[in-house]
């Protein structure tokens, strides 16, 4: 027998499935029957750009200690799919796990000496019991997660709990699935040693009321207790499932009881520009709207973007980012799209940024984000992306102030325009360089405009004059800074102790980056951690870019985008400003984090830390 | 800049409509457009349109894309909100406005390169989507703005100022319009106010997706010999298939024209449109006479203009979308935002 890897509440299982053959809800079944033993997980979706018949993985990071972030190796494969058998083999850690079903015999050749093998015949198994293609199908899924709860010491009555809030009122379907978990059980139980397999599920009381879900779906739910009203969108991977998302919660919250009629209005427009022109449209009449697209959709949007951003409407756009450029990498992870968005469109245009670390921020920057889009007058972007948005994420509970009003920004009402209130549509009153805005209908002679993305004065009249142009434009540059003041601030973790070396990081990098900071934090490496939250940069960016000899910028893209915003914006010197670039379309990971920061740094203070 | 005088119209400019605003209300800014330009024309027939509907100018949303016909809206209506977008996404803004208050009337103005050319997708979905809208193209079949370029109604073998000849099909936006779903769709030309008029009256009581085509002939670069959109060719080759009276619910509005065969249609909202039929044989209420007969009169060369289609029952996207009455712009926190309670239950189901 090859040497075993052990290890309680600490490893990572993979399973590798065929697209579309149920395999998907029962590796949740088994994820979710951990979580509920109190042990924190972190699973990803790994799925190639297919439908059907064509290879998907499913990994889940089993973290006592609640790290979220992808560890990298794998402890036990779960093989399924035979297309895929030799990489998957590879893949295992030395001492690892091979998990297969045993039904044919399988040469020798296509294991491997150094990993211990779990042969269970599923197949044998399954038709025993079932005859139909489809059940035969299903149900073998759940007598691999039957075998592997054995193995694994994963408690059959939390997977049973689960069956029972599943299938409420269905106690047909309840008990045959029931019925499979223990077929799987039993054939463990009857012919394997389970000790043989050293990871183990223990107890434990890690999870607390933190809640189990996807990025894409709490930033939906947020856009509804944010008050939007209109949603336009075009399918495209990940996206579609935030509005997807939006359509079920609004169908359960906002339809009225007495009539039955929506208090929303969604469509599926014809493409992106019509997605971002619906938003706008219904943004300048007084409706709060957003968008959720991913990259191929912003480059489309852009020249809407300009507009929006030239005639002050409000727009909220989610950008769930994946690879790019062009179509890229569409079922991979990335954030890419920092420059494109931030300076989206012809012209000095720049726009403000959101970015969330888990579901809990997409659901809280999504409820924020049009509030800020309305106070702005101007897109907002969510820059959320797969790695968050589509993979099912611990995080604390949704939280929602019922005393809290939706901030409409300058609304010029007919009551001030009757009261004889100077309505300039473009004119700064308050030097913050946010005018007033009024909605179309409001009074009968006062208060209407034209909207044009062409230059014009500060009462919305035509002109070409150099100087209303520049003071036009310098009035825009001053709302950007008053941008600055209400837009999320970044959050600092500082280092044990006093130190000259900084780390920059954003969204979806956080959980990698807090647990190689606990790393840092062990072998007494002193780095200090600014998780930046938003884009213009407030003061404690630049105050924390200052403090810093050196400030590595950890980011999921080739160029360093958010590193180069940051030397643009804040004129940082560039040598001082060092890129940490992850983009392989992977999650990226503290193992890796850990290795690129210290080979960066000094020779002295890398033996020091060694 | 150049001043025009508006073309004069029936009625003095100091009388004041039911609503107690007078024609010079409905006005906006000074054109800048070239004298003579048909689109001004339009203008005059949308100012005296609502005029005439006693509309509240303020209830009215004025959006257009980017062209000459885009610069228009702001030449009507100056107390309405307008809104020129970006190229050939007018619909797409107007739907979203639409969206955000059911209760404003839309007026959406563009152009045959606005419309036909770059906007086309838009045009088609907007119609597919039943906004409950008045789509006017000001269609010349040319880029005045950029100085005289061919659009995509431009016909084939039409030859340009330059003389160049238009190789590739032209787009029929009537036709196109029929087949996407567009519920009133009407054709008139610029010149010919007394058609024009009565059919904007009419597309704006229309509770759904109204277009209307006008021909609208570009003094500077598509008025000449070998245009197929001059104020000529459209004048020898105009076949009106019936003239609209627009009677609304309320009151009866007078003509100053004989009756001659009359189909009388009910809207849903009570308002009757009397067609005055010029073509017996022509069925507006049947879409497949309807194309037959526009496929017709192109193959013979001949502009076919008045009522083309209606469906007098239309739905309208906010009655596919099953919205509230309340514009959605009006709803407030309470309605909007289901609070902590509900937060609370789906927290609970996602452990």
């Amino acid at each position: 027998m090859p040497q075993a890897v052990a290890a309680t509440n600490d490893f990572v299982v993979k399973f590798a499935n065929v697209n579309g053959s149920g395999s998907a809800s029962a590796n949740e079944l088994f994820a979710r029957a951990i979580l509920r033993m109190g042990v924190p997980i972190s699973p990803r979706n790994i799925f190639p750009s297919n439908i059907q018949g064509l290879p998907t993985w499913y990994e889940v990071r089993v973290t006592e200690k609640g790290y979220l972030g992808r560890r990298g190796g794998v402890d036990m494969m779960v093989a399924m799919n035979p297309q895929t058998w030799a990489e998957d083999v590879k893949e295992i850690t030395p001492g690892g796990y091979l998990f297969y079903d045993s039904t044919k015999p399988t040469p020798p050749a296509m294991f491997r000496d150094d990993v211990n093998l779990v042969g269970v015949p599923l197949t044998a198994i399954t038709n025993a019991t079932y005859t139909d293609a489809r059940q035969r199908q299903l149900f073998k899924n759940i007598i691999y997660v039957g075998a592997l709860s054995v193995l694994l010491d994963i408690d059959p009555k939390e997977i049973e709990r689960l069956f029972g809030e599943q299938f409420k009122g269905k106690e047909k379907l309840l008990d045959s699935n029931v019925k499979a978990l223990n077929l799987g059980r039993d054939w463990v139980t009857n012919n394997i040693d389970p000790s043989a397999v050293k990871l183990k599920v223990r107890r434990a009381d890690n999870v607390g009321n933190r809640i189990f879900v996807e990025g894409n779906n709490a930033a939906a739910l947020g856009a509804v207790y944010g008050g939007a009203t209109v949603c336009a969108w075009y399918p495209i991977t990940p996206s579609s499932s935030v509005a997807e998302a939006f359509i079920s919660h609004c169908r359960r919250l906002r339809h009225d009881k007495a009539t039955g009629k929506a208090k929303y209005a969604i469509v599926q427009a014809e493409d992106e520009l019509s997605s971002i022109g619906i938003v706008i449209g219904a943004a300048w009449n007084g409706a709060r709207a957003f968008t959720a697209t991913s990259g191929p959709g912003i480059s489309l949007m852009t020249e809407f973007i300009g507009l929006a951003s030239f005639a002050e409407v409000p727009a909220f756009i989610i950008n769930v980012q994946r690879g790019g450029p062009s179509t890229g990498m569409p079922t991979r992870t990335q954030q890419a799209d920092i420059l494109a968005c931030a300076y989206a469109s012809n012209g000095d245009t720049k726009h403000v940024l959101l970015f969330p670390e888990d579901p809990k921020e997409c659901f809280d920057f999504s409820a924020e984000g049009l509030d800020l889009a309305d106070r702005l007058q101007t897109p907002v972007f969510l820059m959320t992306d797969l790695d968050i948005g589509m993979n099912q994420r611990l995080c604390e509970p949704f939280v929602w102030d019922d005393k809290r009003s939706l901030d409409r920004g300058k609304v010029m009402t007919v009551e001030e325009l009757e009261a004889g209130k100077t309505f300039g549509r473009y004119l700064d009153v308050d030097g913050d360089g946010i005018p007033y805005r009024t909605y179309p209908g409001t009074h009968p002679t006062k208060g209407s405009y034209f909207t044009r993305g062409t230059t014009k004065d500060r009462f919305a009249r035509y002109s070409e004059e150099g100087p209303v142009y520049v003071d036009n434009m310098e009035r825009l540059a001053r709302k950007f800074d008053t941008a600055k003041k209400i837009v999320p601030k970044a959050i600092a973790r500082p280092a044990k102790g006093k130190t000259k070396t900084g780390v920059i990081y954003f969204g979806s990098t956080s959980p990698a980056m807090g647990e190689a900071l606990d790393g840092f934090d062990q072998a007494g490496i002193m780095i200090d951690a600014l998780r930046v939250r938003a884009y213009p940069f407030g003061a404690e960016v630049v105050d924390f870019v200052k403090s810093h000899d050196t400030v590595f910028v950890v980011e999921q893209n080739r160029d360093g985008q958010l590193r180069s915003l940051l030397i643009n914006e804040l004129d940082a010197d560039p040598t001082r400003v060092r890129s940490v670039p992850h983009y392989d379309g992977t999650p990226i990971t503290a193992r890796f984090i850990a290795q690129a920061i210290e080979g960066h740094l000094s020779p002295p203070r890398r033996m020091a830390a060694e | 800049m150049t001043y025009i005088s508006k073309p004069k119209l029936h009625h003095p400019g100091l009388l004041k409509n039911a609503a107690g605003f007078t024609r010079r209300d409905y006005e906006g800014a000074v054109s800048t457009l070239c004298a003579g330009c048909g689109h001004d024309s339009i203008s005059a027939a949308i100012i005296q349109a609502c005029y005439e509907l006693d509309i509240l100018p303020h209830q009215v949303a004025k959006l257009s894309g980017i062209g000459c016909s885009s610069k228009a809206p702001t030449y009507f209506l100056g107390a309405s909100h307008g809104f020129n977008t970006v190229h050939g996404r007018m619909p797409s803004v107007m739907t979203g406005a639409n969206l955000a208050n059911r209760d404003l009337i839309y007026m959406g103005v563009s152009g045959d390169g606005d419309s036909a050319s770059i906007g086309l997708g838009q045009f088609a979905h907007v119609m597919r989507r039943g906004l409950n809208m008045v789509y006017i193209v000001m269609n010349n079949g040319v880029y005045g703005l950029t100085k005289g370029q061919f659009s995509a109604t431009a016909d084939k073998g039409s030859v340009s100022k330059k003389g160049l000849p238009n190789s590739d099909s032209s787009i029929d936006l009537v036709s196109m319009a029929i087949l996407m779903g567009a519920t009133f769709v009407g054709r008139s030309f610029s010149g010919d106010k007394r058609q024009l008029v009565p059919l904007i009256k009419a597309a704006v009581q229309h509770k759904g997706a109204a277009f209307i085509d006008v021909v609208s002939p570009c003094v500077a670069f598509n008025n000449h010999a070998g245009s197929t959109k001059s104020y000529d060719y459209v004048r020898e080759h105009n076949d009106a298939v019936n003239f609209i009276d627009f009677i609304e619910s309320r009151t009866e509005i007078t003509t100053d024209y004989a009756a001659g065969t009359l189909q009388e249609v009910q809207q849903h909202d009570g308002s009757t449109l009397r067609l005055r039929k010029l073509n017996d044989a022509y069925d507006p209420c049947d879409k497949v006479t309807a194309l037959n007969q526009i496929q017709k009169a192109e193959a013979a060369g001949e502009v076919i203009t008045g009522l083309l289609y209606l469906d007098p029952l239309p739905k309208d996207l906010h009655e596919n979308l099953n919205t509230v009455d309340t514009p959605l712009n009006a709803l407030v926190e309470a309605d909007l935002c289901p609070g902590q309670a509900a937060l609370d239950k789906f927290n609970a189901g996602l452990r």
